[in-house]
């Protein structure tokens, strides 16, 4: 994974991280605005430990950051470790071209039957 | 040169590949129903997949494994979790024994092809949606990949040298 500038224990964190609908979903509206612990867990309908713990895995999968404000905790995106993670598809993505490459040179060849 | 276009979402870390090839859809869908196609395009280059079971029906299960440069064999096995013929079809797709049993902690990947006809009939536009379960998956996958292609770099170097 050196190419991605990504340790094996990033990349580990950002899967874990991803892996759940949850922090998907947080990952997608703070990178629409940052938004604080307390609106989102009114959103998710869950409690605010609950978000708060979801908000720390994020956090150190390095995909948002926490700022407090006031009393508040504002969630913010952490933009390059998430254009890390477009990376990591864009090699899974050569694979596909490749294989529909082949797929065309065998649809080239004309049917068999 | 075929078209393919790609969608990457990286915060679910999904990948929506679409195509438009040249063959109607029954011709396509072959290439996903008839084994022997199927392992000249599976595999990357210098890892041939060579499928040992193959039930195209749901619940059925594939059985395969790509041969590394070296002779390793990488096993591999498929579910088929929906087949909709000859335009639609999920695949669960894991790395197991050479029994087709999941091995390991490596989740499975899971990915869905939508075969559709184009205008005319004659071409078909296909769409591969694949998730990702687990880095190592992902990283058993890519790591085959990347060292595939040193090795045909370094195979084209060879030939290159071997001409003089």
């Amino acid at each position: 994974m050196v190419v991605l500038e990504l340790s094996d224990d990033e990349v580990d964190a950002i899967f874990h991280a991803l892996a759940d609908p949850t922090r998907r979903d947080i990952v997608a509206r703070v990178i629409e605005r940052e938004r604080s612990v307390s609106a989102l867990s009114e959103r998710y309908a869950m409690s605010f430990a609950a978000v708060q713990k979801h908000v720390s895995v994020l956090e150190r999968a390095a995909l948002v950051r926490k700022e407090r404000r006031g009393r508040e905790q504002i969630v913010h995106a952490q933009t390059t470790t998430i254009g890390k993670a477009r990376r990591l598809l864009d090699e899974y993505e050569q694979l596909w071209r490749q294989r529909i490459e082949r797929m065309q040179s065998i649809l080239e060849e004309g049917d068999p039957e | 040169m075929t078209r393919i276009d790609s969608v990457k979402d990286p915060e679910g870390l999904t990948l929506t590949v679409t195509a438009e090839l040249t063959a109607p859809v029954e011709r396509v869908w072959r290439l996903w129903e008839d084994p022997r196609q199927l392992e000249r395009w599976w595999g990357p280059p210098g890892y041939p997949a060579t499928f040992t079971r193959h039930d195209f029906s749901v619940p059925g299960r594939s059985v395969y494994y790509m041969t590394s440069p070296e002779g390793e064999r990488h096993y591999g096995w498929w579910s088929f979790q929906s087949i909709q013929p000859p335009t639609a079809l999920e695949i669960e797709d894991g790395f197991g024994d050479e029994n087709g049993e999941p091995t390991g902690d490596i989740g499975p990947g899971l990915f869905t092809v939508t075969i559709e006809p184009l205008a005319g009939q004659t071409s078909t536009r296909m769409t591969i949606l694949s998730r990702f379960s687990s880095p190592e998956q992902y990283e058993q996958l890519t790591a085959m990949g990347m060292e595939e292609g040193m090795k045909e770099a370094l195979g084209q170097i060879e030939g290159i040298l071997a001409e003089d």
